[in-house]
């Protein structure tokens, strides 16, 4: 009972905090002068229609490496934690899980190379539409995800996984490298020319960073839920 | 007096904070704790992009429908929404960690109380 009281009081105490800052909100009614800078300056500078993918491929790109890096470890550690656990299990013996039914299947049939296809849309665009890697990469891990319920038994190639997933890592890396050399530091995207404005070949190296990241997510996230299936 | 959407979203944030902060204070099974985490996390999400809103203001993108001379006047600020973007990855990939040692758990005691995982108590 002391225990509820107490999980009450906390509670209480965060929602009087909550509300102290919810009742002092405005809404801001401009922009601050760095977000000003990006929007104004922006396009020019770097060729990007969609300011949000300017802002994290290339002017905090090294957070977006460091993004992409906690969901490299996160895909290990989920690995090394569910690898082999099968193994220890000898004394019940797994039955195949039941494919589902023929109409899931054929759906699957029909929608697994539309969804691929549209991750794939969303990542190539990523600087001129809403969207971007890791958004087109969820796509393609909801297509794997597809897969599994209509064929549970279905196993990924780890090889060609492995391999894509560490070519595009190690491109991404290059790239940002590149910039270095070429133009102006880590992950500048102006090595590439920067094209007309709003077409797909434009804004640089930030199409390729954007493939390259949708690649390396796409293939991760499918890994991972390929482990929580079990093998 | 009408309340501006930047305002709304911010209370439902706020909201789902709250709910998440109380899963994760009262519920003594794993994967609720691990849907208390998502819901705090969201509601942060929520929280952060409804701070970067400009009243009035569309998608920070440059097309058709906005004007690259008056874009500073006409879209939100793109930068939380940068974070947000970061910030939701990072939370997936905590929630399968999370999921894993959950299942990791199960497969040693049968069970997803925490009331069973004692080894570490003082």
């Amino acid at each position: 009972m002391a225990k509820r009281l107490f999980i009450f009081l906390t509670l209480l105490a965060v929602a009087a905090m909550f509300f102290d800052f919810a009742s002092h909100f405005r809404p801001a009614d401009k922009l601050s002068p760095l977000a000003e800078h990006y929007v104004a300056e922006g396009p020019q500078e770097l060729g990007a229609a969609n300011l949000v993918t300017a802002v994290v491929v290339t002017y905090r790109g090294l957070d977006t490496l460091g993004e992409v890096t906690v969901l490299f470890l996160s895909a290990a550690g989920v690995g090394l934690l569910l690898a082999g656990r099968r193994k220890r299990e000898d004394a019940e013996p797994q039955e195949d899980l039941h494919p589902s039914s023929e109409l899931v299947q054929t759906a699957v049939q029909f929608l697994l190379p539309i969804a691929m296809l549209f991750g794939v849309y969303i990542f190539v665009n990523g600087h001129l539409t809403p969207g971007g890697g890791f958004q087109g990469g969820a796509v393609i891990a909801s297509g794997t995800l597809l897969l599994f319920l209509a064929l549970p038994n279905a196993k990924l190639h780890h090889g060609i996984m492995g391999e894509l997933e560490s070519f595009s890592g190690f491109g991404y890396v290059l790239v940002g490298l590149l910039g270095i050399f070429l133009a102006g530091g880590f992950l500048d995207n102006r090595f590439l020319p920067l094209g007309d404005f709003g077409r797909l070949l434009s804004a640089g190296a930030m199409p390729l960073i954007y493939v390259l990241i949708g690649l390396k997510v796409g293939t991760e996230l499918s890994v991972v839920l390929e482990r929580f299936k079990g093998e | 007096m009408t309340i501006s959407v930047a305002t709304l979203a911010l209370g439902t944030g706020l909201l789902l904070m709250l709910i998440g902060l109380w899963g994760l204070l009262a519920q003594r099974n794993l994967i609720r704790l691990i849907l208390g985490f998502s819901l705090l996390d969201t509601g942060i999400h929520i929280v952060m992009v409804s701070i970067g809103y400009v009243t009035g203001g569309t998608a920070p993108i440059i097309d058709a429908a906005v004007d690259p001379a008056q874009a500073v006047h006409t879209v939100v600020d793109p930068i939380p929404s940068a974070l947000v973007l970061t910030a939701i990855v990072i939370g997936l990939g905590i929630t399968a960690v999370m999921l894993s040692f959950a299942i990791r758990i199960h497969d040693r005691k049968k069970t997803l109380s925490i009331e069973d995982c004692t080894e570490s108590k003082g």
